[in-house]
């Protein structure tokens, strides 16, 4: 089975196909960014891109992944390793605080906002709905998304 | 710390980092004493060294006001060392020089030396004497008080392995560890040898553990080459339980049994003083009954611990709050000396308590003794919610008395809690007598009663305020009302003359602190505007961990019930702030917490197993229900204190006082979902 992640091609073992997505990059592939936090798509701490589209990585098979475009928070920045705006503005406003899940919430935000460069507050809460955080950041999470939001639109940071 | 002679500096966080800042906040408070240049700043978890560091651990909001003097001292010195290798070099009076980001100078000729430069001869100088040292004022501070992001926070946000379930070994196993979901339970039998055939599986055993619950409980160990292997083994896992010691714990049964015993007084006196009878007797008099429940952790980063057994030593990667005590514990379970024990700091995907206590580090001891190699243990959602040390529920029969003036004169408290040994209330589920407002009230009885329970309980975020509060403070709202008073003027009063009640002990309450967090939130909040039907303001105190905290929540709610919490203004002094950023987020995250705990959360006890095992059951509030938090410090110079728990405790009743005012409904029990509200 062969999975193109961040852009590159891994050989995984095809006895791997059912295993969840998460557990492939995390175990086999040694990408951690993508967190365990339930197993049942009820946390969005496992959250990655297939083709753009934000899925739960703990419930979804790797087969299911594999032919498509998978993107992990490893890879979410360009290939000059320059940081997506979202995790540059998340820095700046230090918006976690114990960051486990803030992967996952970049990713639901980094979907959003390609489909959406201008989201309402309604819209961020509606595509970020199944991202829990245990600690409480909402509040800077949604202002970091209209900040970055507004810094790709071309308009002065919030 | 280490600087380098390119000028950078390292600085040891000497605490465990569990979302709580510290990683951030220690290293600050160096580096202003030092007066370093932030931006040259690198940070490292310490090793466990009490020797070297001293307390080593993340609990009771003491973090901040147990390290503060010994890391402003060690920035000092270090500054001090500097400054003299720098008047040597120059050969002018160390009073002539001075520090500023990095840099000693000599404004006399102008002269200026780098840190970096100065490092290697400074370290060569004896360390001054600490009474030696001026430490700064505050307004002197350049990096204190303001907005600094979190050291780890480029890691956090790039996904770099950062967390205890991060780890990875060469060579190392996963394992999964299946308990008893009633606590207590044995291993009677297990399918182990059908397990040990199943993909991907190395092993499977039973341990019988010491029967301790923070230590290591009877289960089944298996041992795979993936996580996933290891899950998806741990669903085709048999056990036969003997539970002939096991819990039979029930919280339907609770409710109706402190139900009956809260038509009476407790068995046990904690506190009588003037005549509560006699003032009752001349007053009117209010009665209420409340109720709150029992809750989990919920960490979102599962209870996890690596291990590996090597030439009689065990090393330990563990995301805990106490790694001294889990250091100490190991020892313990394993037999071996303390020497022979590392624990490797990492980060910790939130706290909240939970990780006080270190069964999940025994287990992965017990486990990496018996397999040889490098094995990772990771808990399943199912397993944390399952074996969890549950914040206690509990139960207050109220009576107050209200003079002729409208004064709350007498206070009375059945409180119905819990115990696991039959003498001491079990943990997290006791009442003090100096808990507010018994120490300022003329006539106060308070008295109590216990239930056995198995059901092991811990602390939880501000534990005992985090639930009591919520009762008292809904209390005296009532008590206000039944007054015909205005609920900040009544809370106001019962405070009395400006006064700390123990001069010199932060965590004892000081009246005027408290009266002034209780003015400024309501200012801010606009206490007394006018607001639509459905709609009000709701106000609560609490002193708890040594902050005094008020919050004013803004509310409003429909005919079918559903809640909205537009607004919690809050004010709080803590004294000096060390990171506004964090302290900052700590009380947004404080708020959310208590209103998603308020909303919500409430575990079932059945047959002493726990209902609730994942998020589905169990709903955590999420973004589209966050209210908008304001946040006001008063900046005392009083010792700077914690904030990760102080601010939570006057959530829930803020929220519940603003639904009465709002409705004229009265919330006497938690969580508001099992009162019909919804979001």
């Amino acid at each position: 089975m062969k999975l193109t992640i961040n852009g590159k091609e891994h050989t995984v073992a095809d006895s791997e196909s059912a295993t969840p997505l998460l557990w492939v990059l995390r175990d086999h592939l040694g990408l951690v960014g993508a967190k365990y936090g339930c197993g049942v798509a009820q946390c969005g701490a496992c959250t990655v891109h297939l083709n753009g589209t934000p899925v739960r990585s703990c419930v979804t098979p790797a087969a299911a992944a594999a032919g498509k475009a998978i993107t992990t928070i490893e890879g979410l920045g360009n290939a000059k390793g320059q940081l997506h705006v979202l995790q540059e503005v998340w820095i700046e406003q230090d918006v976690a605080q114990c960051g486990y899940c803030q992967a996952g919430q970049i990713m639901s935000a980094a979907a959003l906002l390609k489909q959406n460069p201008k989201p309402t507050d309604a819209d961020i809460d509606s595509a970020l709905s199944g991202n829990l955080c245990r600690c409480g950041t909402y509040i800077r999470i949604r202002k970091a998304i209209h900040t970055a939001a507004a810094r790709l639109n071309g308009g002065t940071a919030v | 710390m280490r600087i380098s002679p390119d000028g950078t500096i390292l600085i040891y966080s000497k605490g465990p980092e569990i979302g709580q800042g510290i990683k951030t906040a220690f290293p600050l408070i160096i580096a202003e004493e030092l007066d370093a240049d932030w931006t040259q700043v690198h940070v490292q978890q310490a090793a466990i060294n009490p020797v070297v560091y001293g307390r080593q651990s993340a609990g009771g909001s003491r973090s901040i006001p147990a390290s503060w003097d010994q890391l402003r001292t060690a920035g000092a010195a270090a500054r001090s060392m500097l400054i003299a290798a720098a008047a040597r070099e120059w050969r002018v009076p160390v009073e002539q020089c001075q520090a500023e980001k990095s840099i000693v100078i000599h404004p006399g000729s102008g002269r200026q030396l780098s840190y970096g430069a100065l490092a290697e001869k400074a370290a060569t100088l004896p360390v001054p004497d600490e009474k030696s040292l001026r430490l700064k004022e505050r307004k002197d501070y350049k990096l204190l008080g303001t907005r600094v992001s979190g050291v780890d926070n480029r890691a956090i946000v790039t996904g770099q392995p950062l967390f205890g379930i991060d780890q990875v070994l060469p060579n190392m196993r996963y394992a999964i560890f299946e308990k008893c979901p009633a606590v207590g339970g044995k291993v009677k039998s297990a399918n182990l040898d059908e397990i040990k055939k199943l993909p991907g599986i190395l092993d499977a055993f039973v341990i019988q553990g010491t029967g301790k619950v923070n230590e290591v409980m009877p289960g089944v160990a298996i041992i795979a080459n993936s996580t996933w292997a290891a899950f998806s083994a741990k669903r085709a896992l048999k056990i036969t339980w003997d539970e002939t010691a096991a819990s039979t714990d029930s919280w339907s049964d609770w409710i109706a049994q402190a139900q009956e015993l809260s038509r009476k007084e407790g068995s046990t006196s904690l506190l009588s003083t003037g005549d509560f009878n006699k003032a009752a007797a001349d007053a009117k008099f209010v009665e209420g009954y409340y109720r709150y429940p029992f809750v989990a952790h919920a960490p979102l980063e599962p209870q996890n611990c690596t291990a590996w057994f090597h030439d009689g030593v065990i090393e330990l990667w563990a995301p805990t709050q106490t790694p001294e005590a889990g250091l100490a514990a190991v020892a313990g379970v394993l037999g071996m000396p303390q020497e022979k024990v590392v624990v490797h700091q990492v980060r910790a995907g939130g706290g909240f308590g939970r990780r006080l206590i270190n069964d999940f580090m025994c287990e992965a001891a017990a486990i990496a003794r018996q397999v040889g190699t490098p094995i990772k243990l990771t808990w399943t959602r199912e397993d944390d919610q399952l074996h969890d040390f549950y914040r206690v529920g509990g139960f207050h029969a109220f009576k107050g008395a209200i003079d002729k003036s409208g004064k709350l004169v007498g206070w009375s408290d059945h409180f119905i809690t819990f115990t696991a040994d039959g003498q001491q209330p079990t943990s997290g589920g006791d009442l003090r007598p100096d808990e507010f407002p018994a120490q300022l009230l003329p006539h106060v009885h308070l008295t109590q009663t216990m239930l056995s329970l198995k059901t092991p309980t811990g602390p939880w975020r501000a534990p005992r305020s985090c639930s009591i509060a919520f009762a008292i403070q809904s209390f005296i709202h009532e008590c206000a009302i039944v007054a015909g008073r205005d609920h900040l003027e009544f809370l106001l009063e019962i405070f009395g003359e400006p006064r700390w009640l123990k001069e010199g002990d932060p965590y004892a309450l000081n009246t005027a602190r408290a009266a002034a967090v209780i003015k400024l939130a309501a200012k801010q909040a606009g206490w007394g505007k006018a607001l639509p039907k459905g709609r009000g303001l709701g106000l609560a105190f609490h002193f708890s961990h040594a902050g005094h905290f008020a919050q004013v929540a803004e509310v409003s709610v429909d005919a079918n019930k559903k809640l909205r919490v537009h607004k919690v203004t809050v004010a709080g002094d803590i004294g000096p702030i060390i990171n506004l950023s964090g302290a900052e987020n700590q009380v947004e995250g404080c708020v959310i917490d208590g209103f998603s705990t308020a909303l919500g959360l409430e575990l079932d006890i059945k047959n002493g197993r726990i209902q609730q095992t994942n998020f589905d059951s169990y709903p955590l509030l999420r973004i589209a229900h966050a209210p908008e938090v304001a946040v006001h410090f008063i900046q005392s110079d009083y010792t700077p204190t914690g904030v990760g728990e102080p601010a939570f405790p006057p959530v829930a009743p803020a929220i519940c006082n603003a639904i009465y005012n709002a409705t004229g409904h009265r919330v006497r029990s938690l969580p508001l979902s099992g009162e019909g509200f919804n979001v």
